[in-house]
């Protein structure tokens, strides 16, 4: 990992609420929504942005070009723009995309876009479309996979897996109510986790319905600046103080039955060790992780915080990922409440951010929040891991 | 390493169609604009007053200054100029005429970006740039810029 050139600090947060749909608003409206919200948040006007990263999923939404059709919204006109778009993962290579662009002393303020319209698209008619024509595009299911619910409840028995991930579902559930601009709040009760085990639909397998992300609507933006301008233009800017993304082949290679390390494992274990982080459930006091599903969601806890065994089950159990726990996840509501993709993995460092700011709203968590880990998820297992500090003062790892 | 490039037999193609259907939210101010179009046959911009700008078709900011127009509403003339042109000279089952036809851009009065559109009644020898061309509606609507059909010269 080569060392930063400078660092990096958010100074701009602005985001819609999401909903199913948004009739009120074209996609360049809505951009602009989020534009306006990030540069009030920022207190600077479009003058101060030197670059402009715009991202959302191909195809979604029909639109070729977006970033070009949504200047009309996002302020681009006259600056630098770079469209990225790495599917699900979209949110989260933008922030990094924008950290580097900054970092690399290129720009001194770049401003990040991530939206999706999904009610105008077909989300699933696109993800199929990322499959083999020739091996896999005629026989797979999109984005639904219960490959995980099966792999739980044959690791920790059918009944302990199926009620921790109807836990994990219903505890997203309680701070997504906590969140006014989540999509779904249902307001979900622990004593209904037995009902909605049997009676929610099943999609594939185990994987039912309920415990599936929503198709939202909404916009994300974020600004970036160098150190110097940071603390000059922002009272709380947040640093971002290392990323890592990993991606994998299309196709799932297994060889024998000997499960390969897991993208969201590798990257975390590469992240900490050179960031020197021994034990991250202690050292991090917010995850806020891309879970498209429950089910994923509680397993990826194992992958991301290097847990053994059930470990990650236990802490759930415990309590520990609750808003007053060791190591909330997802104050948000997350992706099972609110899943505009292409700004979904945004969200993810947004949120964390504000957590570290102590602005984040009815879901602040209480206790002091200094260190954050976001996570983006994608493609085939595509993985990205950020780490977020309130403070100036880690430590570099010699050899890092 | 040798490749051949002559050598085809058995490689295989496999021939697909997407399927991307979808929709579009046209929002408060194009469904506006839309339905004034249809309903009483008169084309509506917004006025940027810092900028002192008319936009048509209309947006929600200005994208240059950031100023809120959603209510700047403008009436406009039903009659404009050639700003520019082009002469279509093919035929594809996507395009709205037979070849050939003129498409234009046309700065209808009291605004200050021009928007594309058909011009009609005139050989596509003899248009230019400057010409005045008045609008004419569709006699059923579609709910598209197409309930304006196209433009001829006044």
């Amino acid at each position: 990992m080569a060392k930063k050139n400078r660092n990096v600090g958010i100074i701009g947060i602005g985001q819609t609420e999401y909903s199913s749909h948004k009739e009120h608003q074209n996609q360049a409206e809505m951009v602009n929504e989020a534009v306006r919200y990030a540069l009030e948040d920022a207190n600077i006007t479009l003058d101060d942005i030197d670059c402009v990263v715009h991202g959302n999923m191909e195809l979604f939404e029909m639109v070729f070009q977006p970033d070009m059709w949504h200047s009309l919204g996002s302020g681009a006109y006259g600056k630098d723009q770079f469209r990225i778009t790495t599917g699900g993962t979209t949110g989260a290579s933008l922030v990094c995309a924008a950290d580097n662009l900054v970092a690399s002393g290129m720009y001194d303020v770049v401003m990040a876009i991530g939206m999706e319209k999904l009610q105008e698209g077909h989300t699933t008619g696109g993800i199929t479309n990322m499959a083999d024509p020739l091996w896999f595009r005629h026989l797979q299911t999109g984005a639904l996979t219960a490959t995980t619910a099966t792999m739980m409840m044959e690791e920790f028995g059918e009944e302990r897996a199926k009620k921790a991930a109807m836990k994990y579902r219903i505890l997203m559930d309680k701070h997504a109510c906590l969140n006014p601009r989540a999509h779904r709040r249902f307001g979900l009760e622990y004593d209904q986790a037995d009902d909605l085990m049997n009676t929610s639909p099943q999609l594939v397998g185990e994987l039912r319905l309920i415990h599936m992300c929503s198709q939202s609507d909404g916009a994300c933006v974020m600004i970036l600046a160098s150190e110097k301008k940071a603390k000059k233009m922002c009272k709380t800017p947040v640093w971002i103080r290392d990323h890592i993304t990993v991606h994998r082949e299309e196709t799932f290679n297994n060889f024998g039955i000997e499960m390969p390390e897991m993208t969201h494992h590798y990257a975390a274990r590469k992240l900490f060790e050179r960031n020197g982080i021994k034990d991250p459930v202690e050292y991090f006091d917010v995850f806020e992780m891309y879970d498209p599903s429950a089910w994923w969601g509680l397993d990826w806890a194992r992958e991301f915080l290097l847990l053994k065994d059930d470990e990650h089950i236990k802490l759930l159990e415990d309590g520990e990922f609750d808003l007053d726990g060791k190591l909330p996840i997802n104050p948000s509501g997350g992706v099972t409440a609110s899943n505009p993709i292409g700004a979904t993995a945004m969200l993810r460092p947004a949120e964390a951010a504000m957590q570290l700011r102590g602005d984040a709203g009815p879901q602040q968590i209480k206790k002091k929040v200094k260190h954050a880990l976001a996570s983006g998820f994608g493609g085939t297992l595509w993985s990205v891991l950020m780490m977020l500090e309130k403070d100036l003062d880690w430590q570099e790892v010699e050899n890092g | 390493m040798e490749i051949s490039y002559e050598d085809k037999k058995d490689c295989k193609v496999m021939t697909g169609k997407m399927a991307l259907p979808n929709h579009y939210f046209a929002g408060r101010l194009g469904s506006k604009f839309i339905i004034a179009l249809r309903d009483e046959n008169k084309i509506l911009g917004v006025k940027c007053e810092k900028c002192d700008k008319v936009f048509v078709p209309p947006r929600e900011y200005c994208e240059r200054c950031m100023s809120k127009l959603d209510e700047c509403w403008v009436e406009l003339s039903n009659e404009g100029v050639i700003t520019n042109y082009t002469v279509v000279n093919y035929n594809d089952k996507h395009l709205p005429r037979r070849a050939p036809y003129i498409l234009a851009l046309i700065k209808v009065d009291g605004a200050d970006t021009p928007f594309p559109h058909i011009v009609e009644g005139i050989d596509v020898e003899d248009v230019e740039v400057g010409m005045k061309v008045k609008a004419v509606f569709a006699e059923e609507t579609t709910n598209t810029i197409r309930d304006l059909d196209h433009f001829e010269p006044v």
